[in-house]
């Protein structure tokens, strides 16, 4: 094993893991489940709760049908999040036990301040979705607020526990053990996570209205384009179409602040082999040998991008030896992923208002219609490219600088059986949840709509 | 009590939550899979889904709380017990998300065989989950989870005879504990002849649970003395005749038909149970790592006490809100009435369809892009935030309301 060991050290001592491969990728895979189910956690109940405020002022049926059925749903995928949540909560000690056991108490304190998010949110959702018919409609409408807060919250702690992880502070290492503990210092004086906090809060806006938008966008291609279809498409859609620009300026200071602090993962960002002044940026192309291949180069780029200067000097991946560098291929496609579909879709969002502002008819049009379909699963392979870029481009490191993720890892067997059923329990729970959510979108409801027929308004 | 236990408290009390609360879930799955078929069987059925349908993701979040305390107050024990623990908390795991994933798909199920099908993927976690995490107690009780990355046995330590004997008393105890409260749902919604049903059941389950409470103590004579000897004696007895005492309360209080006060003592027979444990293996934690030596830095210790505590000043009265709720049967899908008759004020439009929002909006957004990207400071980049926020919602006062699809014919 490394010398890393000698260095550094852990509060459970070494271990030798032929499956770390395995492992990280059940971490993945784990992630790769949870990360979209709470993004509906985090902005559906906004959009639900907008559409009931809509039918309490104006007291049109269809808007009280269409939270109904939304709400229904949502509470659908918040249960498939809490089951997910629960088996990464399960995987910090599974997979990672010397990460944890040496560092649970910097930044466990994040996980359980959270804990009391999720506590207050699956309280109120609970109330929210199973009130309605029984609850004053003022309290109905005010118990959803906490479902709002709290997906705030939530993210708010568990993203401070990863901005720790990339940039580790408040405290002090000696005998592979972490000392001078101060864990309100390292998570919440740590400035290093306000980024992505907004970009991942961003991203929620964005993976939600796009998705629930090109659902029903969907249907307007199979042609079930009512006035109650086209409501649910309009709604969802403006938000994620204000999110979306704004998604591609706050995605650039995420950028530099990567160029501040992690030096080496913008290198594997740009693929920049060497350091040097006045670095470019390559679109597309494959890194090798040190440097980007069949790319297309823009002069300059990097230097101003990550530091404002037409002459900014750029560290490259030289800086490091190479048993400290990510992977920089799987990292840079990640990124030029995410890049290139956060235009795309910041484009799509400029049209779409612009076009709504002067009530052009073509928002009617099949075209468009495909547009807002494909826009859906996009913002998902964005957001979870997203998560590679920071995950991966962090590697070797779990705690950067301080922790690799070989040291973190559990000593027990079996990683590739555990591996293999969660992916196949998984799979199942993934069907399943397909098949209940075109359940919920043609059940009736009591007190059904007004004019458009249940059986046809698909999700 | 020092400060250093403070924190493992914290985690008793989240565990005998839990064991009560998602117990009473776990085994409502069970009862739902065996009451068989027919409209008798599909009432009992029904009942049992819709009296945890609100609560059951609160419950389960005790769980989540348990977790985290433990490993930011005494992470070293932490990460021994997960990694020697491995597999059963793994199969917990599993265990759970089939018993969450159940609810989700239930209220989708139309025919009775979907239904039916969903039921016993429902049980069948219903019975792996408590079982895997009492095995894990049973291990570490019996002090067969040494300090290390997983430096105890894969199997052993979670399949001996201690950890079979928590084990199969979890599922029972979930069984009871679940047939016991939803007798007493079933009596505050007044079908009586339910309340009858789960009364039998819950009879039977709470003196099945007698019997191997017990026949426990020959089983841990022979294979965890220490622990059978902190039972035995001091404060440890004492937790256990409190627990066998309300055992036998709730039985008496089940078989009179007193439903209500039935749920406390059942509840207390746990929570007793867990004390005992407790006091039983005072002061180690793991063989050769007491709590003290355990419990992470000052610093941490009372930041989660003080995290817990505030949190708690919200938790409780929410939890109280919600039971309080779903007991009183307003979680209930009903006939609509609250929500129909203060009918809203009708078509009021919220249209303000001027330019001045989008105006404002755009203002909002070159803002934002000046503080966020030109400017450095952080400040600077808080403001920016802040703006693009109120370009966003400007930006949907703007284009949402001028022409909601609704107001279209
Ligand atoms: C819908 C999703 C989505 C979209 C459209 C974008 N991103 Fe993103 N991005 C994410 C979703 C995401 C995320 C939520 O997955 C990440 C992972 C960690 C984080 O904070 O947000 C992320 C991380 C992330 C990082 C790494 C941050 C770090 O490691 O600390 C950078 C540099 C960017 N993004 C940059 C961009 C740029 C320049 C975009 C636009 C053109 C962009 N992102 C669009
Ligand atoms: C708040 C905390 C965290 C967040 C938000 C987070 C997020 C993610 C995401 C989204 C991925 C990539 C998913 C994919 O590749 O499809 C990932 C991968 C990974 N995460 Fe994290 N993570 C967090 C904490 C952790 C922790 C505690 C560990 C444990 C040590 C960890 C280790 C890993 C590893 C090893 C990978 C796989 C990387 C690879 O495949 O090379 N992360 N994480
Ligand atoms: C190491 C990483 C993570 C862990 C250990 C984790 C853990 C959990 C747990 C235990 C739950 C279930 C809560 C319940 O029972 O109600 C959950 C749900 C949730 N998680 Fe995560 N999570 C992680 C990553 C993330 C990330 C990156 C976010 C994003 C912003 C996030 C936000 C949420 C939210 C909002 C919920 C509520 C459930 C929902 O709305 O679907 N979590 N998570």
């Amino acid at each position: 094993m490394s010398a890393g060991w000698l260095v550094v050290g852990s509060a459970l001592g070494p271990v030798e893991q032929e499956h770390l491969l395995q492992a990280r990728q059940m971490q993945a895979l784990s992630f790769a489940v949870h990360i979209p189910l709470v993004c509906f956690g985090v902005a559906f109940p906004a959009l639900v709760l907008f559409v009931e405020w809509l039918y309490r002022r104006t007291g049109d049926e269809l808007y009280r049908t269409l939270a109904r059925r939304w709400s229904r749903i949502m509470v659908a995928l918040f249960a498939v999040g809490v089951i997910t949540g629960t088996i990464l909560s399960f995987e910090m000690g599974l997979l990672w036990p010397n990460f944890t056991a040496t560092f649970g108490g910097v930044f466990g304190l994040g996980f359980a301040i959270e804990g009391f998010s999720f506590f207050l949110e699956a309280i109120f959702i609970g109330i929210y979705v199973y009130g309605w018919d029984r609850l004053s409609p003022r309290a109905h409408l005010l118990a959803g607020l906490p479902v709002v807060l709290t997906g705030f919250t939530g993210s708010l702690t568990v993203i401070a526990v990863n901005g720790w992880m990339n940039h580790p502070q408040g405290f002090r290492m000696a005998q592979g053990k972490a000392v001078d503990v101060h864990p309100f210092a390292a998570l919440f004086e740590n400035t290093y996570f306000w980024h992505e906090l907004v970009h991942m809060y961003l991203a929620a806006y964005i993976v939600t209205g796009f998705v629930v938008a090109g659902i029903y966008a969907v249907g307007r291609l199979r042609g079930r384009w009512g006035r109650y279809e086209r409501t649910a498409l309009a709604i969802p859609l403006t938000v994620a179409a204000l999110a979306a620009p704004v998604q591609v300026v706050v995605g650039d200071w995420n950028g530099r602040e990567v160029a501040r602090e992690q030096p080496t993962k913008l290198a594997a960002l740009e693929g920049l082999g060497r350091t040097e002044r006045g670095a470019p940026v390559h679109i597309g192309g494959w890194y090798s040998g040190g440097k980007v291949k069949w790319g297309l180069p823009i002069p300059h780029g990097l230097s101003l991008l990550a530091f404002h200067s037409w002459d900014a000097r750029v560290r490259g991946l030289d800086a490091v030896p190479p048993r400290d560098r990510p992977p920089v291929n799987v990292v840079r496609i990640a990124f030029q992923a995410m890049v290139g579909i956060g235009t795309l879709l910041a484009l799509l969002g400029l049209v779409f208002l612009v076009a709504r502002r002067r009530r052009r008819r073509w928002l009617d049009a099949r075209w468009f219609a495909l547009a807002v379909a494909l826009a859906g699963p996009l913002s998902l392979v964005a957001l979870i490219a997203g998560w590679v870029v920071t995950e991966v481009g962090r590697q070797p490191w779990v705690v950067y600088g301080v922790m690799r993720t070989t040291q973190a890892v559990t000593g027990a067997g079996g990683i590739p059986v555990g591996y293999t059923t969660l992916a196949l329990v998984y799979l199942a729970v993934g069907v399943g949840v397909v098949w209940i959510l075109r359940r919920l979108a043609r059940a009736p409801l009591a007190g059904g709509p007004p004019d458009s027929e249940p059986v046809t308004s698909a999700v | 009590m020092h400060l250093y236990e403070l924190p493992l408290l914290f985690v008793l009390v989240g565990l005998a939550l839990y064991t009560v609360l998602a117990g009473a879930d776990f085994g409502a799955a069970l009862w739902q899979f065996g009451a068989g078929r027919g409209p008798r069987a599909e009432r009992v059925r029904d009942h049992a889904h819709h009296a945890m349908g609100p609560v059951w993701e609160a419950n389960h979040v005790w769980l989540i709380f348990v977790l985290t305390v433990l490993w930011t107050a005494y992470p070293v024990a932490f990460g021994s017990l997960a990694s020697t623990l491995s597999v059963p908390l793994f199969l917990a795991g599993l265990g759970i998300v089939v018993r969450g994933a159940a609810y989700a798909l239930r209220s989708g199920a139309a025919s009775d065989r979907e239904l039916r099908s969903i039921d016993a993927a429902s049980a069948a976690g219903s019975v792996l989950a408590p079982f895997a995490l009492a095995a894990a107690v049973g291990g570490v009780a019996s002090r067969r989870v040494p300090v290390g990355n997983a430096a105890g046995h894969l199997f052993s330590s979670w399949l001996n005879p201690t950890s079979v004997l928590v084990g199969v008393l979890a599922i029972l105890t979930s069984a009871y504990l679940a047939a016991v409260f939803l007798s007493a749902d079933a009596v505050r919604r007044g079908h009586e002849d339910l309340a009858s049903a789960f009364r039998g059941r819950a009879l039977t389950a709470g003196l099945l649970a007698g019997v191997v409470t017990v026949a426990g103590p020959l089983v841990l004579h022979a294979d965890a003395h220490p622990l059978y000897r902190g039972l035995t004696h001091g404060s440890g007895l004492a937790a256990g005749l409190l627990s066998g005492l309300a055992g036998v309360g709730t039985l008496t209080l089940v078989w009179r038909r007193r439903f209500e006060p039935a749920r406390y003592t059942a509840a207390l027979a746990v929570a007793a149970v867990i004390a005992g444990w407790a006091l039983a293996q005072r002061p180690t934690l793991l063989p050769g790592l007491t709590i003290q030596a355990a419990a992470a830095s000052h610093d941490t210790l009372v930041a989660v006490v003080v995290a817990v505590l505030a949190g708690g000043v919200v938790l409780f009265p929410s939890l109280a809100l919600l039971f309080r709720l779903a007991l009183g049967g307003r979680l209930e899908e009903g006939d609509g009435e609250a929500d129909e008759s203060p009918a809203p004020v009708p078509s009021r439009p919220w249209v303000m369809d001027s330019g001045l929002p989008a105006r404002a909006a755009g203002a909002c957004a070159v803002a934002g892009i000046g503080f966020l990207t030109v400017a450095e400071a952080g400040w600077a980049h808080a403001i920016g935030v802040l703006a693009f926020l109120a370009a966003v919602v400007l930006g949907f006062l703007a284009v949402a309301p001028g022409e909601l699809e609704a107001g279209r014919p």
